[in-house]
């Protein structure tokens, strides 16, 4: 595996599932160890939204924490483990076609809308409402939310410590996809935030391919 | 050096009196601690409470959690108290900010400027494969194991454990996205934290998690915390940003409709 490897230059052996998220809406899967996950953005510049937990025991969270200390960068690429809260290996990214995500700045909510953007962005949708809707069908709650993954979403953490919501570095159709490390639950939000420029301010669908993983 | 936790707290040793002295009369002092490198300490406290952080010998971290104590499933959020804040880097002016975008405690004053909102604490998993055990027990306890602890005596359970912020051990990310740890700024910086809501504050005091030496290093950590005032729309504070301020509002409309002034 390098840098370098895309979505297009690694094998995920043969397709299981494919399916359209809807702009705005929320979506889970189990995977099996050793399956593969895509995921695409297929209009461009959307942040996904992403938890995982370990199927046999969702105490076991992702922990952006614990995966920043096994790795020498902030952003997460090709190569990165997304480990649990207790260091384990749930999942690893196998393929990358746009180089760098976040997972320092977390999913949005309709509270911290009210602090960021003002109490009349109350009524909006929000991440937090997805994983929390999407999780109580998989017996997950409130306690289990915790700081996530933004697929394609571009957060800088400039020298002075300032940290940014940038314009996507993503474009229709790139994509990023993990491999199953362990039987793993995935909690997904695509994005409903229109408020700042992590989706182009107009959130677009999503893509979920499951496939069985390489034979090798 | 006082090993135990003094109770009451007015009772703090004489021989520490000299530190307290000229901040705080000794029969306000709530929580007066000394927990040793490789400990933790928990309490709840009630809102408008100082809480000072100490750094005795250089070798401290403070690996901390806030909850709100009437219903804990409310808690620190980092992602949330970096994004809304913009800004990473620990420092006076802080706002420490729930999932709910209230604000559980501000930080007030801070002689250190060595802190970290990105890595967290340790766990068992790194501090075995660093040091060779990371068990609460042991010589070099993982962070995750000391706050188990300390939440479990509060009702909560590992599933309640959210990522932490730490005190007194730097890191700082250059233009590449690489972390540098930057240590301590030595013996003697303190952190005063102040309570804006009723909170349950768990704290570790254990080595930050990207500490570069080979050997552990953790030495004791002073918590002194006193009852005093909150922050009120007098304050600087309360308007030092657009996005502090709705917090601070979102505060105290849960606690006017929750009977709390």
């Amino acid at each position: 595996m390098t840098a370098t490897a895309t979505t297009a230059t690694v094998d995920f052996g043969a397709e299981l599932s494919r399916e359209t998220v809807a702009a705005r809406a929320p979506w889970s899967a189990v995977l099996t160890a050793g399956q593969v996950l895509t995921i695409v953005d297929l209009d461009g510049n959307q942040a996904i939204d992403f938890l995982a937990y370990a199927a046999a025991d969702t105490a076991r969270a992702y922990s952006a924490q614990a995966t920043l200390q096994e790795q020498d960068s902030v952003y997460l690429s090709v190569g990165s483990v997304l480990r649990d809260n207790e260091s384990n290996p749930l999942l690893t990214i196998i393929a990358d076609d746009c180089g760098r995500h976040d997972t320092l700045g977390g999913a949005c909510s309709k509270e911290s809308n009210t602090l960021r953007y003002g109490l009349h962005t109350w009524a909006q949708h929000a991440c937090v409402e997805n994983f929390l809707a999407e999780g109580s069908r998989r017996v997950l709650g409130k306690r289990d939310l915790v700081s996530n993954i933004n697929w394609f979403m571009n957060v800088p953490v400039d020298p002075d410590g300032a940290l940014g919501i940038v314009d996507g570095i993503s474009a229709p159709g790139l994509a990023v996809s993990l491999r199953a490390e362990t039987d793993t639950l995935v909690l997904v939000s695509n994005c409903p935030q229109i408020n700042n420029p992590c989706n182009g301010f107009n959130p677009s669908r999503a893509e979920m391919i499951i496939s069985a993983g390489a034979t090798s | 050096m006082a090993a135990a936790p003094a109770r009451p707290a007015s009772s703090w040793p004489a021989a520490d009196e000299a530190v307290v002295a000229g901040v705080v009369a000794a029969d306000r002092l709530v929580w007066a601690e000394t927990v040793a490198g490789g400990g933790y300490s928990h309490k709840v406290l009630a809102r408008g409470t100082t809480l000072r952080l100490t750094d005795l010998a250089g070798d401290a971290c403070a690996h901390l959690l806030l909850f709100n104590a009437d219903q804990p499933f409310e808690r620190l959020n980092v992602a949330d108290t970096v994004k809304v804040q913009w800004q990473v880097y620990a420092a006076a002016g802080q706002l420490l900010l729930s999932d709910q975008g209230r604000v559980l405690a501000t930080v007030v004053a801070d002689s250190s400027g060595r802190h970290d909102t990105i890595y967290g604490t340790s766990t068992a998993v790194r501090n075995t494969a660093r040091y060779g055990d990371g068990a609460a027990q042991g010589a070099t306890p993982a962070g995750r194991e000391l706050f188990a602890l300390a939440g479990a005596k509060n009702g909560l359970s590992r599933r309640d454990l959210p990522p932490s912020v730490s005190f007194f051990q730097g890191v700082r990310i250059d233009d590449d996205g690489r972390p540098g740890f930057t240590g301590s700024a030595g013996a003697g910086a303190s952190v005063t934290l102040r309570t804006e809501m009723p909170v349950i504050v768990l704290i570790a005091n254990t080595a930050h998690p990207l500490d570069d030496r080979a050997d552990y290093a953790s030495t004791p950590l002073e918590v002194l915390a006193w009852a005093d005032a909150p922050t009120t729309p007098a304050d600087p504070l309360w308007d030092a940003s657009p996005e502090g301020r709705r917090a601070f509002v979102n505060t105290a409309d849960y606690l006017a409709a929750r009977g709390l002034k």
